[in-house]
């Protein structure tokens, strides 16, 4: 389709050795192969943390079930956890921003591309050590385990006295390991953004999607290295018999929770500010209007980006931290409610007059923008610390983060999928299962957890493994587990319109959407070197001046 | 579905973006920044909390001569990168092999006093907290100054094999800020252990 795309005959014909092909694929230090490679790698790790969210909902979904022991049970809630967000949330995430940065700021590649192969097979081997525990938990000798630590690993349960064994170790290896390769992800975005961007494409003319991802990547320096720093402090006590941690010699617990939280709390954000990327480019689009209020929406991200790094210890209301402290983390904790409160208004803003096109990535947009609001709206309620101490560790809190990282990180994700799946395999995804999968996905995402939020101000605890009867839990226990195999259907749905798809789905052409920015101007999927020629932007809607050479918005701008 | 090719017809415009090697070092400093700020608060937090000796105060010996090697290190290969941007390449390898030896002698002195802290005081990592958090701190830095000397090292081969010459000048600069950047971080642990800590 593209007329001046440079004419080089790959011998692609018939008969090359998969082999070939492998290598070819192993070896790429191409920008968009391996955000591909970060995507399905993404995928498959999400069908295994669903796998094993399933085994859970199923344990719980009666009184006094023994679909599995206590031990198991441990294991998949921390297995779970880990492996959605350092193994789904943030190689997909990193997958997009590998495939679509360049493509959008008018590069041929990202600033190194060694070091971006090098980021992702860092994080797929941090996945598969971590996955290796359960055959090497407990050494090759006997039966493995899996870390049943949980996600956060507090002192001194990691520790060598309560966890014996390698399991725990494989849990800090895995995330020190990806942790590096996260990090070098994020150097290279950001040196990608401030040094690659083509002729013209000022800082006030990138897409918001470039920008919020050049804060996410400043965010991600900030907050997955304290991550790294506590791993080593970990493995310093349980290798060299340090102290840190170790309340026996006069190390601190909290200490281990103040540094994992300084990561865990920014790193809500590291997801969520790339998954407003993909709203504030989807929205416009199937709005027909420009984004509304751009400017703010840069300075709302960077906002979040400062105000998040200071929210941390809201996750700590109840170890009894002083009065001071806990105002000081519940008023940091609902400020950081109005720059997020700001891009919702703006993204109304945004579809307010417009003509809405109601096509799968808007609806999941659309979804998204619900569900966060809610999301936030619980995280207002446990803000506040005396609400906190009351619902701290139970299903309340579960099902308000599963609101922000399934209702609004996943929804997003699944508007991104439907929004850039056509540029990057360049067939559309059928429109009827994606409708089908969306509303399978609804009603059970609000079954699940509109539902589980109940249970929780009812008193029932997260991470146990039973319940007694008769406590007013069975029946919501029910309606949750069932919610949860509404959203696995749903998820294979959208499965089998990727594959289906991918052969079957109609040709989608250069720009399918009619939409403005750069990545749509190169033919789908995109040659290797992206652009025959490297483009020179006059606004932040290229495509627009271009399609409308009588009115452009540099007019304007 | 339109056929668009190059989206817009090619205008001559300045156009100068920063050197991406120097924004990716940037980057990588405000990274390790942070591990470093998180093992500086830790031993601060554990200042004075050991159970039983020994103890800062007790057993360390400011180690002032390293430390002024370590320093001026920075401006030997601050004055071997003016050099090698003149071009002036005999005078470049004899400021880096200076570097080097700076940072060597310093590696060196920190090796004298864990040697000493072992040897004649008994203090290992896991003595108390007071040895976890020291050996930590002044090791991961430790460890920083070893990747350093290594990079700065091939630098000194190639420069030997003749491969290094002014179009080099500016990825051999994004190495010295990383040099820049031990030094300052040495001025932190420095601080923090030698002059608050004891």
């Amino acid at each position: 389709m593209s007329s001046d795309a440079i004419a080089i005959q790959t011998v692609e014909a018939a008969g090359r050795p998969w082999v070939e092909t492998l290598h070819e694929w192993v070896t790429t230090v191409d920008h968009k192969r391996l955000g591909i490679l970060y995507i399905l790698y993404a995928l498959y790790f999400l069908v295994i943390g669903g796998v094993e969210a399933t085994i859970m909902r199923i344990q719980l979904m009666r009184p006094h079930n023994d679909f599995v022991s206590p031990q198991v049970f441990n294991r998949m809630f921390t297995m779970h956890g880990t492996t959605m967000i350092f193994f789904v949330a943030m190689p997909v995430l990193f997958g997009f921003a590998n495939y679509l940065v360049p493509l959008m700021i008018g590069a041929r590649d990202m600033a190194f591309p060694r070091l971006n192969a090098f980021s992702f097979w860092l994080n797929f081997f941090g996945g598969h050590l971590l996955y290796f525990s359960f055959l090497g938990g407990n050494g090759l000798y006997g039966a493995g385990t899996a870390p049943d630590v949980g996600w956060w690993a507090y002192a001194p349960l990691a520790s060598r006295a309560f966890s014996p064994g390698h399991s725990s170790d494989y849990w800090t290896i895995a995330l020190l390991v990806s942790g590096f390769g996260s990090i070098g992800t994020a150097i290279n975005i950001i040196a990608t953004i401030i040094s690659m961007r083509c002729t013209g494409m000022k800082l006030s003319r990138m897409p918001l999607f470039a920008w919020l991802n050049l804060v996410m990547s400043g965010m991600v320096l900030l907050a997955i290295t304290p991550l790294s720093a506590a791993q080593i402090m970990l493995l310093v006590d349980r290798y060299l018999g340090g102290h840190f941690f170790d309340t026996q010699a006069g190390g601190s617990a909290t200490l281990w929770m103040h540094f994992f939280w300084i990561f865990g709390h920014p790193e809500v954000y590291v997801l969520i500010i790339p998954c407003f990327a993909f709203v504030s480019e989807i929205v416009p689009v199937f709005s027909r209007k420009p984004i509304f209020g751009y400017p703010v929406m840069v300075g709302a991200t960077v906002c979040i980006a400062f105000v998040s790094m200071s929210v941390w210890a809201h996750h700590m209301f109840t170890i009894g931290m002083n009065s001071y402290a806990n105002s000081f983390f519940t008023i940091t904790t609902m400020a950081v409610g109005v720059p997020t409160g700001i891009k919702i208004f703006n993204w109304l803003g945004t579809m307010w007059g417009g003509k809405i096109q109601f096509k799968t990535p808007m609806l999941f947009c659309i979804g998204f923008l619900f569900q966060f609001l809610i999301a936030g709206l619980t995280g207002i309620m446990l803000a506040s610390s005396p609400f906190d101490w009351q619902l701290s560790g139970s299903y309340f809190v579960v099902a308000h983060f599963h609101y922000v990282i399934v209702g609004g990180i996943l929804f997003a994700l699944f508007g991104a999928f439907y929004y850039w799946y056509p540029k990057i395999t360049g067939r559309m995804l059928n429109e009827s299962l994606g409708k089908l999968h969306f509303w399978l996905f609804v009603i059970g995402f609000h079954l699940t957890f509109d539902l589980m939020h109940i249970p929780g101000l009812l008193g029932m605890p997260r991470r146990i493994y039973t319940y007694e009867p008769g406590r007013g839990w069975d029946t919501l226990n029910f309606l949750v587990t069932i919610g949860a195999f509404v959203q696995g259907i749903a998820i294979l749905v959208f499965v089998a319109n990727l594959i289906i798809s991918y052969f079957k789905g109609a040709k989608a052409g250069n720009d399918p959407w009619d939409a403005w920015t750069l990545e749509w101007s190169v033919s789908s999927p995109p040659p290797a070197y992206n652009f025959a020629s490297i483009p020179v932007v006059a606004s932040r809607r290229p495509l627009w001046d271009l399609k409308h050479p009588e009115d452009p918005d540099s007019h304007y701008e | 579905m339109s056929a668009i090719a190059t989206p817009l017809a090619e205008i001559p415009v300045a156009w100068k973006l920063p050197y991406r090697g120097k924004v990716g070092m940037a980057c990588l400093i405000v990274a390790e920044s942070a591990i470093f700020t998180i093992f500086v608060v830790a031993y601060l937090f554990y200042v004075g909390k050991s159970f039983s000796g020994p103890t800062p105060r007790d057993v360390l010996e400011t180690p002032i001569f390293y430390t002024i090697c370590l320093l001026s290190s920075s401006v030997t290969i601050h004055f071997a990168g003016k050099l090698l941007e003149r071009g002036r390449r005999g005078a470049f390898l004899l400021l880096w092999l200076l570097t080097i030896s700076l940072g060597a002698l310093f590696l060196y002195g920190t090796g004298l006093e864990w040697h000493r802290l072992i040897y004649d005081h008994g203090l290992t990592i896991s003595t108390n907290l007071f040895g976890t958090t020291y050996y930590s701190l002044v090791g991961l830095h430790a460890f920083h100054v070893t990747a350093g000397l290594i990079m700065l090292n091939i630098v000194l081969l190639f420069g030997l094999a003749g491969r290094v010459g002014p179009e080099q000048s500016a990825r051999v600069d994004v190495l010295s800020l990383y040099w820049h950047f031990v030094d300052a971080v040495w001025v932190v642990v420095f601080t923090v252990v030698y002059v608050l800590g004891r």
